[in-house]
């Protein structure tokens, strides 16, 4: 096995802070990409307690129905815009080189700048509270509502919102250029396509995703902000503009944008599987093509999230929408096949992958409910739709985000988490996301709306939505385990060694953590499991040269 | 793609375990476009994207009334909104198309070697650019002189933008151009190494396709007179 001897001085991550704020080493920036995204993890959070502890009881008791609305409108930004997306973003940043034998990425100035661009872009949406109150039309701001300067809520915040958006999107697509041109220059030798780890492989098929839909949603917020500011006219139909338009234009986007934030954490969870059921990955090309095939579909189902509108040809995305469940259906048998008759190591990442598994495949199946046009016509704007999109992207990306973290945390700092501790964790956090988001199917299902600050004590939903707020403090709840392990681990972990795992790919036949430009050597590149190979000389493939 | 690629690592040689030894960034040695014009060809990609975007929003606002371009508010007689008196559009067309072929004759020099026409070509493409520039300014001031804003409904919201963007984009040429000639007047480029001059073209050649897509939008297909 290849030990790293030092070449040049190994970085030391207790540099001091003007190195860190400087480096353009993709290691740091990833672990800064982390720690940005987990900040703002807790921002989001506390505006979604907010808003569960408004709807636990009928009545307005905390909050004011302006306030609620920035609640909701800011709780879904930070977290899809600087949490779920931006966190994947660093663990591929982070994993990315090493997994491919590189020793940076291809650009790491401006992989740096793609980090800094995110605090700056928090920091604008935090302003609106200064300002007189964020944006408040929701993640989505639809235009009219978003652009009623009648309205109060939409006063310098939904500016600043716009303007933040850019910001990130500009990141994001830097981000995709730096990672697409990394993996295609920079793979060490005898690393071809089909030899890259999955997760190189889901990091991949995103970039694309991110490079060819985030600029639409720029040229959207755009000409909303032409629209806001300089009397514009494209979304506003008193002087012959098109609502819809926005719309479809947001949507072009923000459907991919649901695959850039799961692709990469199935990518995680497909290198996790294996190594902790002591087993290849069932069917490494089919779970490939069908990456590549969600990515390909989702360009093509957006206005599945404008069936209501009555301004798409709804057979056509009713049936790519369903399409879309194929890959994902050769997935989930290329995950339960990987694990069949394997010996599986019940550590904590194995538990968050069985978490992002079981609960993904929920969101999954509710999804796939809204897909039909009639019954979306009964269950758009309900409750129901919230279940599902928090099934995917709490059940699946943070859920696999966990489990990406316990795994690699060992590489990213020398030292092995606790287990115990870990485990509590994901036991909270696996009920309290259960009694947080299973009983809104069956308040959607029951009619409640979503984005409503109040409701009757006779509808009904009551003692359900009192439920899902227990469950939504039990996830707050199953934090602290988790701060606290990484306090302990960092303070007083188990050295972790270079390979605490036994893993299958390069990152782990280096040095824990990692020196500056990561690898003096590298094992033979035979197969995707090339530590696999070295550790197992007399079955690993022959050499090709 | 990089199976046999082996042979082509400088530093590359063999351990008695059978491990690679190599120095640290001679990956990209591996032949095949360089990785800055890959990048430079990603991001025109998403520039595409970009344009397609504000593109479809034109389509569509445009497809959503009966007469295009539309009636002024007003306006007696009614009188549509029309740009075809702006006598800049077609000579800057013909400059911008033309600095274009001046900016693929500087890639062919420098790809020869040939440092001073490389410079030479390289100028005369940036002053081209900023000429572009200046006529779209005076056709700016001659339709607010007509009362054509970028608040003048659809038609102006539409028109401003796009074109707008469009300058942005041929704006960031020029400053790209413009540190490419500063850098090939100090000698920085030779015939085997010049990325950056490279990724400028391929960035300019883009900024000229997406006029020539607006001019016939905009100019030659501008909608019927009623």
């Amino acid at each position: 096995m290849a030990t790293t001897t030092l070449t040049p001085a190994a970085s030391s991550y207790r540099s001091g802070l003007y190195d860190w704020v400087t480096t353009t080493d993709h290691k740091k920036i990833g672990i800064m990409y982390v720690i940005n995204s987990f900040i703002f993890f807790f921002v989001g959070g506390v505006l979604a307690l907010a808003v569960r502890s408004e709807l636990a009881f009928p009545g307005m008791q905390i909050l004011t129905p302006l306030g609620y609305n920035e609640s909701f409108t800011m709780h879904a930004t930070f977290m899809i815009f600087l949490f779920v997306i931006p966190m994947l973003a660093g663990f591929g940043n982070y994993v990315v080189p090493l997994q491919i034998g590189a020793p940076d990425m291809a650009f790491p100035r401006i992989n740096a700048l793609s980090l800094w661009m995110l605090p700056l872009a928090g920091i604008l949406l935090l302003s609106g509270f200064l300002t007189g109150g964020t944006a408040a039309a929701g993640w989505t701001s639809y235009a009219p509502l978003s652009e009623d300067h009648a309205l109060a809520a939409t006063g310098a915040g939904q500016d600043l919102w716009i303007v933040a958006l850019i910001l990130i999107g500009t990141s994001s697509i830097l981000g995709a250029v730096n990672f697409l041109v990394t993996i295609f220059k920079m793979r060490a030798p005898g690393m071809t396509l089909f030899r890259m780890p999955i997760m190189v492989w889901t990091v991949l098929v995103t970039s694309v995703l991110v490079l060819m839909a985030t600029p639409v949603i720029t040229s959207a917020l755009i000409m909303l902000f032409i629209d806001r500011n300089y009397g514009g006219a494209f979304f506003d139909p008193r002087v012959g503009g098109d609502p819809i338009l926005y719309q479809n234009v947001f949507w072009f986007y923000s459907h991919p944008a649901v695959y850039v934030m799961i692709l990469p954490a199935m990518g995680m969870i497909s290198e996790i599987l294996p190594v902790f059921s002591r087993k290849p990955l069932f069917g490494y090309k089919a779970f490939i093509f069908a990456t590549a095939a969600i990515g390909a579909l989702g360009f093509s189902v957006w206005a599945h999230h404008m069936f209501t509108t009555g301004a798409v040809y709804l057979p056509f995305f009713s049936l790519m929408t369903f399409l879309i469940a194929v890959p994902t259906g050769v997935k989930m048998f290329n995950w339960i096949f990987t694990m069949w008759r394997g010996q599986l190591m019940f550590k904590t990442p194995l538990l968050f992958a069985f978490g992002f598994l079981s609960m993904f495949l929920i969101g999954g199946i509710n999804g796939a409910f809204s897909a039909s046009v009639p019954v979306d016509f009964a269950l758009h704007d309900t409750y129901w739709v919230v279940a599902h999109l928090h099934y995917v992207l709490f059940g699946g990306s943070v859920f696999g985000i966990m489990a990406g973290f316990y795994y690699w945390f060992p590489k990213m700092t020398g030292r092995m988490m606790n287990e115990t501790l870990g485990k509590v964790q994901f036991v909270i956090m696996f009920i309290g996301f259960n009694m947080t988001f299973f009983p809104m199917h069956e308040l959607g299902l029951a009619g409640m709306p979503r984005r409503i600050a109040d409701y009757s004590s006779t509808a009904g939903w009551n003692d359900l939505n009192l439920v899902a707020t227990i469950g939504g403090f039990l996830i707050a709840l199953s934090m602290l385990p988790f701060l606290w392990n990484i306090f302990l681990s960092l303070r007083s972990g188990k050295p972790a060694g270079d390979d605490p795992w036994e893993g299958n790919t390069l990152e782990w036949a280096t040095s824990s953590p990692p020196p500056a430009y990561n690898f003096d050597r590298l094992p033979d590149i035979r197969s995707e499991r090339p530590l696999f190979d070295a550790r197992h000389p007399s079955i690993a493939p022959v050499s090709d040269h | 793609m990089t199976t046999d690629s082996t042979a082509l690592i400088p530093v590359a040689d063999t351990t008695p375990e059978g491990d690679h030894r190599y120095g640290g960034l001679d990956h990209d040695v591996s032949g095949g476009i360089s990785a800055p014009v890959l990048g430079m060809l990603l991001f025109i990609t998403s520039e595409v994207m970009f344009f397609s975007g504000l593109f479809a929003a034109y389509f569509n606002v445009r497809a959503n009334v009966a007469i295009w371009p539309p009636i002024k508010p007003d306006t007696i007689p009614p009188e549509q909104y029309h740009v075809d008196m702006l006598p800049f559009v077609l000579p800057a067309t013909i400059v911008l198309i033309i600095s274009s072929f001046t900016c693929q004759w500087a890639i062919w020099s420098i790809r020869r070697g040939d440092h001073t026409r490389f410079v030479r070509a390289i100028a005369v493409t940036a002053v081209l650019g900023a000429v572009f520039l200046v006529t779209q300014c005076i056709d700016y001031w001659m339709l607010g002189q007509e009362q054509v804003t970028l608040s003048s409904g659809t038609f102006g919201t539409t028109y401003f933008t796009l074109t707008g963007f469009h300058m942005a984009h041929v704006f960031g040429g020029v400053v790209m151009l413009s540190v490419v000639l500063y850098r090939g007047m100090l000698g920085q480029f030779t015939a085997k190494h010049h990325d950056a001059a490279e990724a400028a073209s391929l960035y300019w050649h883009f900024v000229d396709v997406v006029w020539i897509f607006l001019f016939s939008l905009l100019y030659l297909f501008p909608g019927k007179t009623v």
